[in-house]
């Protein structure tokens, strides 16, 4: 094999980029210092809920080292407006949301515990945070609402003025009528109350920012732990209003993971780069750990009540939802998108559901913001459907697989009730695939067998379906979006005929520089050492929308062809002149251009060069140099689908869940690089585990304090919680992209929660039990199902 | 979070009473107190002061008395401020009744902690709690009675809390120390010395426990 097909399309080539984190030479944001560069140290409300009467900083202003406090008073002052979120959802009633200010410092009220009071900046970090001991604020604690299922009651405390009842909107998705009339010629009703928990991202790195402002120049400079620097920029400059967008400059370094936590405009980094323009100093903060669990905005929380109705059959016939979403103390940058449009457009899952009809509240708490965490609304969604139809299977007496088949989606294009045209999948492909890899067929002898060892065990299957590569523009723009969500790129050929490639995606842990060269290196022939991927730097690439909802692949690489498409043709062109032909008899492959029917032959380099060269370009024809770029904005969302099945063991004496298999079967259509495609799948298992197992975000409800704020209280899944995955693809190709991708990056987190909490209500012989199905809760499940065990 | 518990204190009624009104045996009663002020005839200002191995959080606390009934007892309230450690605030109900040989004391509390205390100490907290009051109570009962008290308190003491209280001893004042929870190590101001977060946690509590006396009793 060429060196050009082991790196090409559909090779598992080693990341270019693991050399430098393996080997400490990343370098992220904290890493980066700057002259004369000061700390910040952020003092953050112990109160849910507060009245702050008084704050008094003198005695930290004239403490060692500080160099100055700021409270919410100053920021006002300046005129700095507050942190929005970017996308608008509308009422049931016509309304808009109903949106409270979200301030970068408190001014005069604090809603939830971690709510950012004031900034110390010092010359040193432990300068800023002793300061910050001393700065004494007098507050009025007030009760909190904190319970999902009663912070919309009439008594209970109101977390916005603007919002009665904490009540943010209202929406409803689907045609309700039709839904109804389903119902009502239903054999059998399927109901099942579903809670889906809320998780906190913890991403290894924490986030972290630098600000810094030139003097000279009038240039601002903002380091930050983002998934899309240009969106920072757009929102710091447009709506913060804290510099003109051209005068802001943000740089995402290497960012150690996001998961959707660091798509988000905070107001540590606002905080930062304005302040570093009041004091002409560099500022630079990190969050500790302590702070992460309190402020990074927190995923899931949704309260669910479901209904599914069936024929005698066992055909669907209508879906109905109420689901009560978290949306926290404010909206955070995509809060309202993601339990409207990201959920309830996916409740079809991989069924022909004929009706659908969903409610969504989405509601106000005195906890932190609760924004898109890993999946992002879809996995509320694959958890709901792949749950009650699991129930349906149950209550019927079909076989889990069984009613799943019958229910598939099998013609292509097909418009579900809400919203989403699905363009390609084959879902029993996947289905059969998995059941095939997973031994279906000799569960029940492996469930005899662990019963003679004492050990309960079950299998869970979840058919799985999300809409990624977001998004068509002007779909999300008719959704309420304030933004586009094509991407951009920028193909620049070097004289020496290697390549940079400037890119609105970012690459935080996904190994963009490693596929994406795969892709240029491939189509121009050229070793994958000779491409250079550049991203997260809005002075390098012009525009992007950056990296969620598995996107880059599908829509990120799709600008990259787009490009090529460009930087080829005006390449043949250059060749063409060189070897004086014709451009339409020009064939360029293997990195060599050749005129058809002859011996003529001109390599990569020797265009490239020419391009720069120019010389005895006929002129007005040809122009000097070889750059293209391009704008992608995709036709259709991409539907990732398959099928996942868990095989769980249950030790009744001590409630601990073993996962004895789990089999993962996806259609990701094209794979550019299979190796990252499984790493991707296998981390989205990991968290998935986490969810349905070990992790849960918890308020305590009086208070609000969060009592699972640090790694003695919030279960991370680590190594040995962990089976080994059995993996496998299925393959129907995206007709909406010139690559024929579809995403990979969340569907482990997505599909594995449903497959999960099956397997193990099917080992208790129970209907259902809450995530995370922790050995207490699974115990407590048993000892409640006891007499019907013994019955068994 | 609710306490509750009984405690024989071997002195005659009215003694007890004097001395739960006396700033004085409360500032020597009370672990780590510094100052205890009688602010007004129902109310206490103090300031106490936990320390674990190099690392000290001063607490400041306002009480304030009601339902003042001498000498059966009053419901004393109140709240407290570590700074960046949190807070406590709470109530007690304690109630004096003459028994045999002295007085038996009976107190419910119900407190509540904020901030770092809640994130990171919450579960150690009723167990340590109730190691605390065994010191506060051998103290006040040695200057109200002299003679050693006879705890009743509500539970067992895990062995983990004389680990917690006493600290974990921190081998190296390196900065750079790596913590067993992966972040940096927290500097102390007064001694330069670096604790984890695993120490740190413990100190939270014993300062709470500090506080939760300026609010119970």
């Amino acid at each position: 094999m060429s060196e050009a097909a082991r790196e090409g399309i559909g090779q598992p080539v080693r990341r270019k980029e693991d050399f430098r984190f393996i080997t400490g030479n990343g370098h992220y944001t904290d890493d980066i210092s700057r002259p004369r560069q000061t700390y910040a140290y952020f003092l953050r409300s112990p109160h849910a809920h507060a009245r702050i009467r008084a704050i008094d900083t003198s005695a930290a202003e004239t403490a060692p080292g500080v160099v100055a406090v700021f409270t919410g008073r100053q920021v006002a002052d300046d005129g700095l407006g507050g942190l929005i979120c970017g996308w608008t959802v509308t009422s049931k009633d016509g309304t808009p949301m109903k949106v409270g200010p979200h301030p970068i410092l408190a001014l005069d009220t604090v809603r939830y515990v971690g709510d950012h009071v004031a900034m110390v900046v010092a010359e040193t970090l432990a300068e800023a945070r002793a300061a910050a001991e001393l700065i004494e604020v007098d507050y009025e604690a007030l009760p909190a609402a904190v319970s999902l299922g009663s912070c919309q009651k009439p008594d209970a405390a109101q977390v916005h003025p603007e919002a009665p009842r904490n009540t943010c909107f209202e929406w409803e998705l689907g045609n309700k009528a039709e839904t109804e009339a389903a119902f009502a010629k239903a054999a059998r009703v399927v109901k099942l109350d579903l809670t889906n928990n809320r998780l906190i991202p913890n991403a290894m790195e924490p986030r972290a920012a630098i600000g810094e402002y030139d003097k000279g120049s009038g240039i601002y400079t903002l380091h930050t732990t983002s998934q899309n620097p240009h969106v920072a920029r757009l929102v710091l400059s447009a709506f913060v209003g804290v510099a003109p967008e051209h005068k802001l400059r943000v740089i995402a370094p290497d960012v150690g993971g996001g998961f959707g936590s660091k798509i988000f405009i905070y107001a540590e980094e606002t905080a930062c780069v304005w302040a570093a323009a009041k004091l002409g100093r560099p500022i630079k903060w990190t969050a500790d750990r302590s702070e992460a669990f309190l402020s990074d905005a927190h995923g899931r929380d949704h309260l669910s009540h479901a209904e599914l109705a069936l024929d005698a059959d066992g055909k669907f016939l209508g879906l109905r939802v109420k689901t009560i979403a978290n949306l926290g103390a404010y909206l955070s940058t995509f809060s309202a998108a993601v339990p409207t449009y990201l959920y309830g457009t996916l409740l079809s899952g991989q069924y022909d559901i004929p009706a659908i009809y969903v409610e969504v509240d989405g509601v106000y708490t005195h906890t932190a913001p609760v924004d898109a965490y890993r999946g992002a609304g879809r996995p509320e969604a694959t958890f709901l459907v792949e749950r009650i139809v699991e129930t349906a299977a149950r209550e019927t007496g079909l076989d889990p697989a069984d009613i799943r088949r019958r229910n598939f989606i099998r013609n292509f294009p097909h418009q579900t009730p809400v919203i989403m045209n699905y363009d390609a999948g084959d879902y029993q492909a996947s289905l059969d695939a998995a059941l095939e890899a997973s031994d279906y067929k000799g569960f029940a002898a492996r469930k005899s067998e662990a019963a003679k060892r004492g050990k309960l065990r079950g299998i869970g299957i979840s058919s799985y379906i999300e809409a990624c590569g977001i998004a068509p523009s002007a779909a999300v723009g008719s959704l309420g979006a304030g933004v586009g969500l094509w991407e951009s790129a920028e193909v620049r050929v070097n004289p020496t005929g290697n390549v940079e490639v400037l890119t609105g995606s970012h690459s935080h842990g996904q190994g963009h520089e490693t596929t994406f060269a795969q892709l240029v290196a491939s189509r121009l022939g050229i070793p994958l050492s000779n491409v250079e991927i550049v991203h997260g730097d809005t002075d390098k690439v012009q525009f992007g929308m950056g990296t969620y909802g598995s996107r880059s692949g599908a829509v990120g690489m799709s600008a990259i062809v787009k490009a090529l498409d460009k930087i080829e043709a005006k390449a043949k062109k250059i060749a063409a002149h060189l070897m004086e032909a014709a451009v339409e008899d020009i064939a360029f492959e293997n990195g060599a251009f050749t005129v058809q029917g002859t011996d003529k032959s001109l390599a990569w380099a020797e265009v490239s060069l020419a391009a720069y060269t120019a010389h005895g370009f006929p002129s007005g024809e040809i122009e000097p140099g070889l750059k293209e770029g391009a704008f992608y904005d995709p036709a259709n969302f991409t539907f990732p689908a398959g099928a996942h099945v868990c095989e769980v063991e249950i030790d009744p004496d001590t409630g601990i869940v073993e996962i004895a298999k789990f089999v993962a079967v996806d259609d990701f259509g094209t794979i550019i690089n299979p190796m990252i495609v499984e790493g991707q799948v296998h981390g989205g298992i990991a968290q998935g585990i986490g969810q349905a197992l070990l992790e849960h975000g918890v308020y305590d409800p009086a208070s609000g304090q969060l009592v699972t704020g640090s790694y003695m209280d919030y279960c991370m899944p680590r190594a040995d919680d962990l089976p080994s995955f059995t993996l496998g693809f299925t393959k129907t190709v995206c007709p909406s992209n010139p690559l024929g991708m579809k995403g990979c990056g969340e569907a482990g987190a997505i599909a594995a929660p449903p497959a999960i909490i099956n397997a193990v209500t099917d080992a208790l012989g129970i209907r259902d039990i809450e995530m995370p199905a922790t050995p207490a809760r699974v115990w407590q499940a048993l000892q409640s199902a006891a007499p019907r065990a013994a019955a068994e | 979070m609710e306490m509750s518990g009984e405690y024989r204190i071997p002195a005659p009624r009215e003694d007890v009473w004097a001395a739960l009104n006396d700033p004085e045996v409360l500032r020597q009663a009370i672990p780590g107190a510094e100052s205890v002020e009688k602010t007004a005839d129902d109310e206490f200002e103090a300031v106490a002061k936990a320390k674990v191995g190099p690392v000290s959080a001063r607490f400041k606390g306002k009480v304030k008395l009601t339902d003042i009934d001498p000498p059966n007892g009053y419901t004393i309230s109140g709240e407290g401020n570590g700074g960046a450690a949190g807070f406590a605030k709470g109530s007690a109900k304690v109630t004096l009744t003459e028994i045999e040989g002295g007085t038996l004391l009976a107190y419910t509390v119900s407190a509540q902690v904020g901030g770092k205390l809640a994130q990171i100490g919450q579960r150690f907290i009723d167990s340590t709690a109730a190691r605390m009051s065994e010191e506060f109570f051998d103290n006040f009962s040695k200057l109200t009675g002299g003679a050693k008290v006879e705890a009743e308190p509500s539970g067992e003491l895990p062995e983990i809390v004389d680990e917690m209280q006493h600290g974990i001893p921190v081998k190296s004042p390196d900065r750079d120390a790596i913590s067993p929870t992966g972040v940096p190590l927290m500097p102390d101001e007064e001694a330069g010395f670096s604790l984890s977060p695993w120490l740190w946690g413990p100190l939270l509590i014993i300062a709470l426990i500090v506080l939760l006396w300026f609010i119970g009793f």
